[in-house]
């Protein structure tokens, strides 16, 4: 510390203003000390956000009168049974699953060799330098992300040109289901790397060497000692990049023509202001994430993160 | 799988992580309307006119005034969290810091919608005040987390020396324990700002008419002869969200996927 004991002496010194006394009262009381931290914390989180939580499941019971176009009060399941009787909405919340979890094990193949080298091969410099370039795409703007892949996509753009050149034209993803994939595994790769990194560098080399010692070759030591010492990062990872795709609504519109469950529930929310049916639709990811929550924990994920 | 394999993929990696953030910043430079490539002919107009757009002008302004609210929101309750927790024993603590994640753990359009169905159904109007309120609930465990984590590897034996020493209480946190968690507090703000400033999905659901960056973006992003300003604002957003990971990252030593971001 900068500050020399004796700096504080004459301070000390002076007749103590109200404000220290009240400090000095308080410093004997954990338990106030205690509450006064939290109050505003779990009252926030409590009180806005869990509140919020609880007001959106009282939502999606109530319905919007097509004839009034209000918003009627009064307990019913008819959002749910449009959600579930309309075919279109089952196919929308199948197709976002299905890229969720394409995206997910596409992430941790991508991942995996990433963080191995990032872990275990490099030198600590190198080391360092690759950890920032992992870590300034996960916080670079998302949107902005997106945007660039829209451009790189569209028609007449890098992609095209790309396999025009090399005589393949036609072979571009163009806006479809395929550019969805492949724009959410870009996206969210980082949050894959990370925890599979921190994963890999917990593993003590002397495992390595008992393995190797007991006559296991690389892909035995591989698949007995490395897979189960990171599967609790790799699900932590899983969190991450299935969740943000379920959620999504930005990426299907920008670089894709079909929809998912977050675009329907953006539309009925913004442009045909039925917030009580948004509000079902998502219940949907919010069901989805809790079973996938679960299981993760099962896996020891949340001791990874 | 062999060493050169192993840095084959490693080397494709990143440059699936690089090319595109390479290929924006390109296109910003590029003279003509049209975003065929390759880029034909580079200028740098473009930056001067999204410099002098009234619009981009007023969604900047806009998202600094949201990105400091929801900054100094986290950082109060963020750092009044990580103290309890850390440092004191009590019912209910390790649910805290799970509550805490939950905003960036589900899906960015849950929190959003969830926010969205409460101030319709309380009937208060959508203002830059319910903006500020939405970043901020999921940037508070970004500051948590920076706090904890200094508080975890810090010792309190030095507070005690200091209160030893005849330092009242006001005393020891202004001299002692504010100096070891101040850049802490810097990184966590800063990382703080960066998720507020490039939040787009829980700015759709608690904005009414107000135009942040990113919504400027992407309201703009289809009009053809808005696309060069485009362009110049898209490569500006990336140096501001990713120039305060830089520095936190200096600041703190790490930023772990907890840390991060819907």
């Amino acid at each position: 510390m900068t500050t020399s004991p004796t700096a504080l002496v004459p301070k000390s010194a002076a007749p103590a203003s109200l404000g220290r006394r009240v400090l000095s009262a308080l410093y004997v009381r954990k338990r106030l000390q205690l509450a006064l931290l939290l109050a505003a914390p779990t009252g926030w989180f409590v009180v806005l956000y869990l509140g919020s939580l609880a007001v959106l499941l009282v939502t999606a019971f109530w319905f919007l009168d097509p004839t009034t176009s209000s918003i009627v009060r009064s307990l019913t399941l008819q959002n749910f049974v449009t959600l579930i009787s309309e075919p279109v909405y089952r196919t929308i919340a199948l197709r976002t699953v299905t890229i969720a979890a394409v995206v997910t094990i596409t992430d941790a193949a991508i991942a995996f060799p990433i963080a191995y080298y990032m872990a275990r091969v490099a030198a600590p410099r190198p080391r360092s330098i690759l950890f920032m370039l992992v870590l300034l795409p996960l916080w670079s703007s998302y949107l902005v992300r997106v945007y660039a892949w829209r451009v790189i996509l569209s028609p007449g753009g890098l992609l095209d040109w790309f396999f025009t050149t090399i005589g393949l034209p036609g072979l571009s993803p163009g806006f479809s289901d395929a550019s969805m994939w492949l724009v959410f595994s870009y996206l969210w790769l980082p949050y894959m790397i990370l925890p599979i990194y921190a994963g890999l560098e917990r593993i003590p080399q002397s495992l390595f060497e008992a393995s190797a010692d007991l006559g296991g070759r690389g892909w035995m030591t591989f698949r007995r000692i490395v897979v189960p010492l990171v599967l609790p990062a790799l699900a932590a990872g899983s969190i991450f990049t299935f969740s943000l795709t379920l959620g999504d609504y930005i990426t299907p519109k920008l670089v894709s023509n079909t929809q998912f469950i977050g675009n329907v529930i953006y539309d009925s929310q913004g442009v045909s202001n039925n917030v009580p049916f948004a509000a079902a639709f998502a219940v949907v990811p919010i069901a989805i994430m809790a079973a996938y929550l679960l299981l993760a924990r099962r896996l020891g994920a949340f001791d990874a993160l | 799988m062999g060493r050169l394999g192993l840095r084959i993929a490693t080397a494709a990696g990143f440059a699936f992580l690089y090319i595109p953030i390479v290929v924006i910043v390109l296109y910003a430079f590029n003279a003509q309307r049209v975003q065929a490539w390759p880029i034909q002919q580079y200028s740098t107009e473009w930056f001067a006119a999204a410099f002098e757009s009234p619009s981009v002008r007023a969604a900047f302004a806009l998202s600094v005034e949201i990105g400091l609210g929801a900054t100094f929101v986290a950082l109060v309750l963020g750092s009044a969290a990580a103290f309890a927790v850390q440092r004191y024993r009590f019912f209910g603590r390790e649910t805290i810091s799970f509550a805490l994640v939950l905003p960036i753990a589900l899906p960015g359009i849950v929190t959003g919608m969830a926010l969205n169905s409460t101030i319709n159904a309380a009937g208060i109007g959508f203002t830059i005040f319910t903006i500020i309120v939405g970043h901020a609930t999921f940037c508070i465990v970004v500051v948590y987390n920076n706090v904890i984590a200094r508080l975890r590897r810090s010792s309190r034996s030095i507070e005690e020396a200091s209160m030893d020493l005849g330092a009242d209480p006001w005393q020891t946190f202004r001299y002692i324990t504010f100096p070891v968690i101040r850049t802490a507090l810097v990184a966590g703000g800063l990382l703080a700002f960066a998720l507020s400033f490039d939040e787009i999905i829980v700015t759709t659901f608690t904005a009414g008419t107000q135009e942040t960056l990113p919504i400027w973006i992407f309201s703009h992003l289809r009009l053809p002869n808005q696309r060069p300003i485009v362009n110049v604002v898209a490569v500006f957003l990336i140096v501001l969200s990713a120039a305060p990971v830089y520095l936190a990252s200096r600041l703190s030593g790490s930023t772990g996927v907890g840390g991060s971001r819907t």
